[in-house]
């Protein structure tokens, strides 16, 4: 009898596991999951509210995923070679990756930042930075494509970039390492007081976007971290932080981290501007190289410069103010009113948040501290506007909502902390997974912010995913903030590493899509804009082939008379003229990637046959329901060969 | 017995369980349902205003192709006509139709007559781009085009008149998915 109760108890507790353990099974427990999951949830067919713009950090690309679900839906080829794109490996996008020192296939590309108008983000473009070989990069947000890259002299680790001011009248961007300026060979232990740091204010052209880098300050040879620009009555100004205020050289974890304070630099660029317009500065020579892709002709070109304008911030009184910010400062961000600048000391527990109209107080009755090289000091509590002591440790970087609240990360406690801006109150705080460096919420670095959401990009993984031996994906987690709490909503992988974002709502960049490449615009110098124009013409051991492509066919695919030895460059048209139907390319032993032609557009590739033989070439993308047919031959014969050169399609 | 009492309601807490549990996925599934609806025809209700328009569009914009366009669209293919293709489309005129013995059309664009239909509509497709410059190749090198309903057709060059299957083109249409060559009869299956 008792064995029997036994029994039955155990079954009629059965069911009740099975209810906890099958229903938690889809998220983090019953009810509340499945409704966190809705919040995330896009419909089949039905669009994400925000474009998400990733850096790709050490892939040296910039990635686009969309939110609330995570989607990733492109990289986008910046500063890395993409095989898949044929970015750096076709003719046409070789000369966005040259350099001073050459052609370079990588980088690392850390902080994208919006074009704005008025403060407010605007969907033209999204800029990037290269910090190891220093560029900044404009992206078209109508194409997606990588359309500009300039080369900063004077520069090295380019790590507070870039950064666009409120009407983009600049892209700033500010070195890490200071160094040599000029570069020059001399003793790395004389580098107090002979390294300068360069901070580049490249300006933007508001029709086209093209860059030109206007003027660089140069500073004292600190590291230069992050940046922000004022807005508001702000603007005009912009804040970088530093550390290694010692002007240490070597063993920096512990040399550069002696002083008890660095700085934020407050540079008056429109004091700067005027004294460029009044013709005060010096020219100095220089070299970098400058790299614009034309729509028009689908190609790059590369050229060099050969000199910059300086200015010495030691040698021009009211250009740059310093800050002094507990502990090596590492984010550096400005509140959508402009009044605040938040140095996150991130050997500290506090975050410090300048007052700037307590700073021209400053300034004007130079309530100073010495000076740095002429520089002058603000006195630190003259320009405290408030401290957030946060109880977190290792702050890094704030972003803020339409609401009055900042957002801030914690390295070492991983943590989102929120906090609100005037009271400096602590208001919620939430863990992240693990180790978060950089969070985004739509619109951030504006006066408009969006903050529905914050992402949080992390990066440290260990076990949150299906483990893929040493080497992890990073991750990023999205968090609703539209109440007083912060929640949790979705955690997803990233490409490289996660560095920074920029967002955007949908709606402001959808309407300005292109969808294709209009034919009779296309003015690619070895375009081909019908089959009647399709030839193959030689010069010497050049060999040039103009070929089209339309489903489901090269014209030509026949091709004879190539020669071992010979050059041959395959100029290939994608006559399509509808939308999503590009056309890829490529032949049997060619020494680089394929090509990905959109609808209307011109890209080579050259193949330098080295075996005699009839080689096959073929489409790669699969572009329609013959495309397992659209392929051709090119016979090769031997350098002295009489075959003659001809090139045919159904043997006409 | 005591057996069955046990188990019912442990089978009926199970079948409590599966619902419950199921009826998340259920609620969602009926949201993209209704996400479909919005959709109907797929591909075919995808527009852009740069691209050139495809064989669908042109033909819905052609006033002499309108009982062409409302038999596609009773047969329900419409996609096919607006899908990656390569495609040619044999496009009869309205007054093609007209020509047909009387109550043809209406017959079949009855509901129970709509394979037929679409056998028919489909003996007008051919996978492939073939514009009149292209027809006239098919004749010179003797090749028959092979058509979406699996027959083969062939084309006859007489002069200036090139016929598909006895249908005359008398007009070609390049569209961003193929070709329409238009053509004054229907082309029926032997």
């Amino acid at each position: 009898m008792n064995i029997n109760k036994k029994i039955l108890s155990i079954l009629m507790a059965l069911p009740f596991l099975f209810v906890i353990g099958s229903c938690s099974q889809g998220g983090n427990g019953g009810a509340l999951g499945s409704s966190v999951a809705d919040r995330v949830y896009v419909p089949p067919g039905e669009h994400d509210e925000f474009y998400a713009f990733i850096s790709g950090g050490f892939s040296g690309q910039l990635a686009i995923h969309g939110l609330p679900s995570g989607r990733l839906f492109k990289v986008i080829p910046v500063f890395s070679v993409d095989a898949e794109k044929a970015y750096g490996f076709n003719e046409e996008t070789k000369p966005l990756l040259n350099t001073s020192f050459g052609q370079i296939p990588w980088d690392d590309s850390h902080h994208p930042d919006l074009s704005q108008t008025n403060g407010e983000i605007d969907g033209r473009w999204c800029f990037i930075n290269a910090n190891n070989t220093p560029r900044i990069a404009r992206i078209s947000l109508s194409s997606f494509e990588t359309e500009e890259i300039i080369e900063l002299p004077n520069s090295a680790g380019n790590h507070s970039s870039s950064f666009v001011t409120e009407n983009t009248e600049y892209v700033v961007a500010g070195t890490r390492f200071s160094v040599p300026i000029p570069q020059r060979d001399m003793p790395i232990d004389e580098y107090k007081g002979n390294f300068k740091g360069a901070i580049s204010f490249i300006s933007v052209d508001q029709e086209t976007g093209r860059f030109d880098l206007s003027f660089q300050v140069i500073m004292p040879g600190f590291d230069y971290d992050l940046a922000h620009p004022g807005r508001g009555a702000s603007h005009g100004w912009m804040f970088f932080s530093t550390y290694n205020s010692e002007e240490a050289s070597t063993l920096m974890e512990v040399n550069a981290s002696q002083n008890d304070k660095d700085f934020i630099a407050a540079i008056n660029w429109k004091k700067a501007e005027e004294l460029i317009a009044s013709g005060d500065f010096e020219t100095m020579p220089t070299e970098y190289a400058h790299n614009v892709y034309d729509e028009s002709t689908h190609m790059a070109t590369s050229t060099m410069k050969k000199e910059v304008r300086v200015l010495d911030a030691s040698k021009y009184p009211g250009l740059v103010y310093l800050l002094p910010t507990p502990k090596s400062p590492h984010g550096c961000d400005v509140d959508p009113t402009g009044e605040y600048i938040i140095g996150s000391g991130k050997l500290s527990a506090t975050l410090t948040a300048h007052s700037f109209t307590k700073m021209l107080d400053a300034i004007e009755n130079e309530k100073f501290d010495g000076d740095a090289y002429g520089i002058p000091i603000l006195n630190y509590d003259d320009i405290v506007g408030g401290v957030v002591q946060s109880g977190g440790l290792g702050p890094l970087h704030t972003e803020f909502d339409e609401k009055g609240n900042g957002y801030t990360t914690f390295f070492i406690s991983s943590e989102v902390v929120k906090w609100k801006v005037g009271t400096w109150e602590v208001i919620d705080r939430q863990p992240t997974y693990y180790s978060v460096g950089h969070l985004m919420i739509p619109g951030g670095n504006s006066r408009k912010p969006f903050g529905k959401y914050v992402l949080a990009m992390n990066k440290i993984t260990k076990d949150r995913y299906l483990p893929t031996g040493p080497e992890l994906c990073q991750s990023a987690q999205l968090y609703d903030i539209s109440g007083e709490k912060m929640e949790l909503l979705i955690d997803f992988p990233t490409i490289g590493e996660p560095h920074y974002a920029a967002g955007a709502p949908a709606d402001l960049i959808k309407p300005n899509q292109t969808k294709i490449y209009k034919l009779e615009e296309n003015n690619h110098p070895y375009a081909a804009k019908s089959e009647s124009e399709t030839r193959v013409e030689r010069d010497g051991k050049e060999v040039h082939i103009y070929m089209t492509t339309i489903r489901s066919h090269f014209a030509p695919d026949n091709i004879e008379g190539i020669k071992v030895g010979d050059k041959v460059y395959f100029h290939v048209t994608n006559l399509e003229q509808d939308y999503d139907v590009p056309h890829g390319v490529s032949i049997i032993g060619a020494n680089t990637s394929e090509l990905l032609i959109m609808p209307g557009q011109t890209e080579t590739f050259v193949w330098e046959p080295k075996k005699e033989g009839v080689w096959p070439f073929y489409c790669t993308d699969f572009c329609s329901a013959l495309h397992q047919e659209m392929q051709g031959y090119v016979r090769v014969s031997a350098r002295n060969s009489n075959v003659p050169l001809k090139w045919t399609l159904d043997g006409e | 017995m005591k057996k069955i009492v046990i188990k019912i309601p442990i089978i009926a807490l199970v079948l409590m369980i599966l619902c419950a549990c199921g009826s998340s996925p259920q609620a969602s599934g009926g949201e993209s349902a209704e996400g479909a609806k919005t959709h109907p025809l797929g591909q075919a209700s995808v527009s852009d205003d740069v691209s050139d328009k495809n064989i669908l569009q042109v033909a819905i914009g052609s006033e002499a192709h309108s009982t062409l366009v409302a038999a596609v669209q009773a047969a329900q293919i419409e996609h096919v006509l607006v899908n990656a293709g390569p495609l040619t489309v044999f496009a009869p005129v309205n007054d093609a139709f007209a020509a047909l013995p009387e109550g043809t059309v209406e017959n079949l664009l009855l509901p129970e007559n709509k394979e037929t239909l679409s056998t028919i509509l489909k003996g007008h497709a051919a996978p492939g781009s073939f514009n009149l410059e292209g027809l006239k190749k098919e004749a010179r090198k003797g090749r028959k085009i092979f058509m979406a309903n699996e027959t083969y057709l062939e084309v006859v060059v007489d002069g200036d008149d090139v016929t598909v299957g006895g249908a005359k083109v008398i007009g070609t249409v390049q569209t961003s998915n193929g070709i329409i060559n238009v053509v004054d009869k229907v082309i029926l299956p032997n």
